[in-house]
């Protein structure tokens, strides 16, 4: 431990060398909004939800190291204007029809749009054609709610030591891939209890046949707003 | 002064959607007493009316899937001073929508195909309105001032939303009731 503090939104916050800022405010109680960041897979910057202030620049706090001194704005009217146009574009970029999503309640995106009070998605739709994989028995992949966080793959690789998804393609051409023969899940190494298959934020990857288990209703975010569950979870992650 | 108060004019409309927020409308039960004194309906499915007047509050349900959805709802907006998008189908276009990355002429063609001859005998009676190539979201289509989400948005969530307009309120949904689903 050291003594050395920085500011978050005007509070002295105590952090621990080599922490970020997002792992420093959540051990101080502080929530800063992330789609792509896991405490086990570590950060991978993309999502940008969880972009801060620092010292008067924009930084992702999920990369950003904490250092003494700085003073971060993360809780503020524009940061939050900033992250809602982030999901709403998100929204807009894929086929995201809540009401006929298994992932319903248990969807970060969506816990996302609660959090940010998003009404609607605002931007023009890009309805794109994506297509489902429902090969294999077990496990599907459902393009269209894929927002290419790449938690899959860090899973995959990185857990699961299988390495069965990749992300290819440019820009707004890329998209998930399988890494299998025919392309297609049945041929590929995942299955159901992989740790690639949970970690999905969205409806993307799902186990089949468990999906209305737990009713509408009654599921995670049904039951606490994702500010609240991801500092229960995610600092009993850590402690582990 | 005069003591009646001045009741607020609503109109409600169902586009490309299933009804399923108007009977969400109709789930406030007992409030609807309260709804009663305080307003009164314009072209609703409740009234029959055909046309849209001058009116405060259109609340519109369903996305925009045919030329006649689109001639309906620029007459609402023309009309109502608030503009209101209900449920899932008219913020992001729905359970219709997912109808939008498929070709129209080829739904069509597969819609109307005789089992027996193998061809597509698709209605092109001129009453008839054209469908639109995709599934529309209405604030593609006009300026929509407020969105209430759900599918559909509960009784209590529609009520309010309604109580907060007909005061003058910036409506606001508590996280309890804030929903997609």
């Amino acid at each position: 431990m050291s003594d050395a503090t920085f500011e978050i939104d005007g509070q002295p916050t105590p952090f621990k060398p080599g922490q970020t800022i997002l792992e420093a405010a959540r051990d101080a109680g502080v929530y800063v909004p992330h789609l792509c960041y896991d405490p086990e897979l570590g950060a991978h910057g993309s999502c940008k939800l969880c972009t801060v202030i620092v010292n008067g620049r924009t930084a992702s706090a999920c990369t950003m190291k904490a250092l003494a001194g700085q003073e971060v704005e993360i809780d503020t009217p524009e940061l939050e204007a900033l992250r809602r146009s982030l999901v709403q574009m998100l929204f807009v970029e894929g086929n995201h029809f809540c009401p006929g999503c298994e992932k319903s309640g248990d969807c970060k995106l969506q816990a996302l749009g609660y959090e940010f009070e998003m009404t609607n998605p605002h931007w023009v739709h890009f309805f794109p054609d994506l297509g489902v994989d429902a090969s294999h028995p077990d496990v599907w992949l459902d393009r269209n709610r894929c927002i290419q966080c790449e938690l899959c793959v860090r899973a995959s690789r990185d857990v699961d030591g299988k390495n069965v998804f990749a992300l290819a393609g440019r820009s707004v051409e890329s998209k998930i891939v399988v890494n299998s023969p025919s392309g297609l899940l049945a041929d590929s190494a995942i299955a159901a209890a992989d740790r690639a298959t949970e970690v999905c934020p969205v409806g993307a990857i799902l186990v089949k046949r468990v999906g209305f288990a737990i009713p509408i209703g009654e599921r995670r975010f049904d039951r606490a707003p994702i500010s609240a569950d991801a500092l229960a979870c995610e600092v009993a992650e850590t402690d582990k | 002064m005069n003591d009646a108060p001045v009741k607020v004019r609503i109109a409600t409309t169902s586009l490309a959607g299933c009804f399923g927020c108007h009977m969400s409308l109709l789930d406030i039960d007992e409030r609807l007493f309260e709804l009663a004194g305080r307003c009164e309906f314009d072209r609703s499915p409740l009234t029959d009316i055909k046309h849209a007047g001058p009116c405060d509050i259109a609340l519109i349900e369903g996305g925009v899937s045919n030329s006649e959805n689109v001639h309906v709802l620029r007459e609402l907006r023309a009309n109502a001073k608030i503009l209101v998008a209900v449920g899932a189908c008219a913020i992001n276009g729905g359970l219709p929508a997912m109808r939008n990355h498929l070709d129209i002429g080829d739904i069509l063609k597969q819609v109307y195909r005789d089992p027996g001859t193998g061809e597509a005998n698709i209605p092109c009676d001129p009453e008839l309105p054209l469908p639109l190539d995709k599934v529309y979201p209405i604030n593609e289509i006009v300026r929509v001032d407020y969105s209430l989400p759900g599918c559909p948005p509960s009784a209590d969530a529609i009520w309010k939303y309604l109580t907060d307009l007909i005061l003058g309120r910036m409506p606001r949904l508590d996280p309890q009731l804030f929903h997609y689903d």
